[in-house]
């Protein structure tokens, strides 16, 4: 009995040091990485070509996901108003949901799955394929080479992503609404138009910024620090268990970080 | 007595109960190849990795040019650094950089050179290792054998002084393996870098190294000239050499 109680005793400290060690790790590869983005000579080339793959390649995913969102809450906002007689302010539902909430939030989730995840793993794989010692041998900084251009190119597609959710989900909405169940067009693009104030699209581009940080410090740390994991350090199976925290990590940290700054902006 | 370029004393290294170095001491020699010989696993790579500054020493020393390596200034150690390349034992070759962009990458980002002369160093090298026609491709189009020539292409574009090679012919036929111990041999002769081979190529290995060292259960159990290690009756050594041990042993 007592070595069972020693035991989960010994397990749950091990498990705080080991939270304690991963988060400070986390927190000091972040700010040596956002240092090297304002050291010379800068890497314009490199982010780019990031910005293109964590951006432009999630483009139709995020499109796909945003005319969907605007549908599904057009279609469940027209269900709910109508029966108050309101479905006039379904313009409004729809752009206040998307602009606050839904847009920048499902637009990091997304580019988590899509973006996040092959991070983790590409980062992962070069750590155990050396690649990353190699990097040190030629006395070149790994934050800086893999790190940097990709959470600058993270800050320029999160943000711009979230604008297209946005109007597409809006656009969404418009399928839903005026054109499936018949209400008023003029009244919908009228209450978009109406409804929404600077504050919503600057809280949600605060978001966005906020999300695309978590995103590539957590996906891109779980990769370089493959090798230091408590389970699973190396080999396919330290990439597999690296890739799956990244991605899991990034998601609980998106709706945690999403209450904090709802909670400040409102 | 000659001044060794590389000296280890008593150096200790341990991965929780594993003790891979137990007191290591070796000479390495300026303008020499000294070959590291000794069974898997038994920690050569990781004394590499400790020249290169990958890995730290639990205790003992190792002195540069008689300076210890550890209490040397930053701009000295990276003054030092510099002068190293390592040839990783898979090559370590950047699968998103093509072949060209591999072998230029050291100078693409540590060197003051312009892109004409990157160019020019790049191709020279890729000439050199015949590999002149590989640019554009990436690793995993390449061959076992033109992977190991890529990477020791970007191993000497920087024009070391010293190059650690850690089992460069893993994985390849005896041809191969063969050519690769000639163009290290070659290259030595040409560039006069030091070099440091870790090699279970045996008796391969000797043809092309000025000194043998060979590690056993974490110690140098004998380091001197290929001639002396093939007439050594050390216990261990000769078996070794010949391939007659036990697999208990191993």
């Amino acid at each position: 009995m007592s070595y069972f109680f020693f035991k989960n005793i010994e397990d749950l400290g091990a498990v705080t040091i080991n939270s304690i060690q991963s988060l400070g790790r986390i927190t000091l590869f972040f700010i040596q990485g956002f240092i090297q983005i304002f050291t010379p000579p800068f890497q314009f080339y490199k982010v780019i070509e990031h910005t293109w793959f964590i951006g432009m390649r999630s483009m139709l995913v995020i499109m796909l996901t945003g005319i969907f969102t605007g549908m599904v809450l057009g279609l469940q906002g027209y269900y709910s108003l109508v029966q108050f007689g309101a479905e006039g302010a379904l313009g409004a539902a729809v752009a206040l949901s998307l602009i606050r909430e839904l847009g920048p939030v499902l637009t990091a989730i997304m580019i988590t799955a899509r973006a996040g995840s092959a991070m983790a793993a590409e980062i992962g794989v070069m750590r155990i394929s050396e690649q990353i010692d190699a990097l040190e041998t030629m006395d070149i900084n790994p934050i800086r080479f893999i790190f940097s251009p990709r959470i600058v190119a993270s800050i320029i597609s999160f943000p711009l992503l979230t604008a297209v959710f946005d109007l597409i989900g809006i656009f969404g909405g418009f399928l839903s609404g005026p054109c499936l169940m018949g209400t008023n067009p003029g009244m919908y693009i009228y209450k978009v138009k109406d409804s929404i104030v600077m504050a919503d699209i600057t809280g949600g581009f605060i978001k966005a910024l906020a999300f695309a940080i978590i995103v590539t410090t957590v996906c891109c740390s779980k990769g370089f620090y493959t090798h230091l994991q408590a389970e699973g350090s190396f080999g396919a199976k330290g990439v597999s268990v690296a890739t799956t925290t990244a991605v899991v990590n990034s998601c609980v940290l998106i709706f945690i970080c999403d209450y904090l700054i709802t909670y400040f902006l409102i | 007595m000659r001044q060794p370029l590389i000296q280890f004393i008593d150096v200790k290294k341990s991965f929780g109960a594993n003790h891979v170095m137990q007191g290591v001491n070796l000479s390495i020699f300026k303008g020499e190849t000294t070959a590291i010989i000794g069974k898997s696993g038994c920690g050569k790579s990781v004394l590499l990795k400790h020249i290169i500054g990958l890995m730290t020493q639990d205790s003992g020393n190792i002195l540069i040019f008689g300076k210890n390596l550890a209490s040397i200034d930053k701009k000295s150690r990276k003054l030092f650094t510099k002068k190293l390349s390592y040839m990783f034992q898979e090559n370590a070759l950047f699968d998103f950089l093509n072949v060209f962009d591999n072998i230029a990458l050291p100078l693409a980002e540590k060197s003051s050179l312009k892109k004409d002369e990157i160019r020019d160093k790049v191709m020279m090298r890729m000439k050199q290792l015949e590999i002149e026609n590989t640019g554009n491709k990436f690793p995993a189009e390449l061959s076992g054998g033109m992977k190991k020539r890529v990477a020791l292409a970007r191993a000497l574009v920087t024009d070391p002084d010293i190059v650690l090679f850690d089992e460069p012919t893993t994985g390849l036929d005896p041809v191969r393996k063969h050519a690769v111990h000639s163009m290290i041999r070659e290259y030595q002769n040409k560039f006069g870098f030091t070099g440091v081979v870790v090699s279970h190529e045996i008796p391969e290995i000797f043809e092309i190294s000025q000194r043998v060292a060979m590690l056993d259960n974490g110690k140098i159990l004998f380091q001197g000239s290929p001639d002396d290690i093939v007439k050594s009756n050390i216990k261990g050594v000769a078996s070794f050499i010949n391939g007659k041990v036990d697999f208990r042993d191993l």
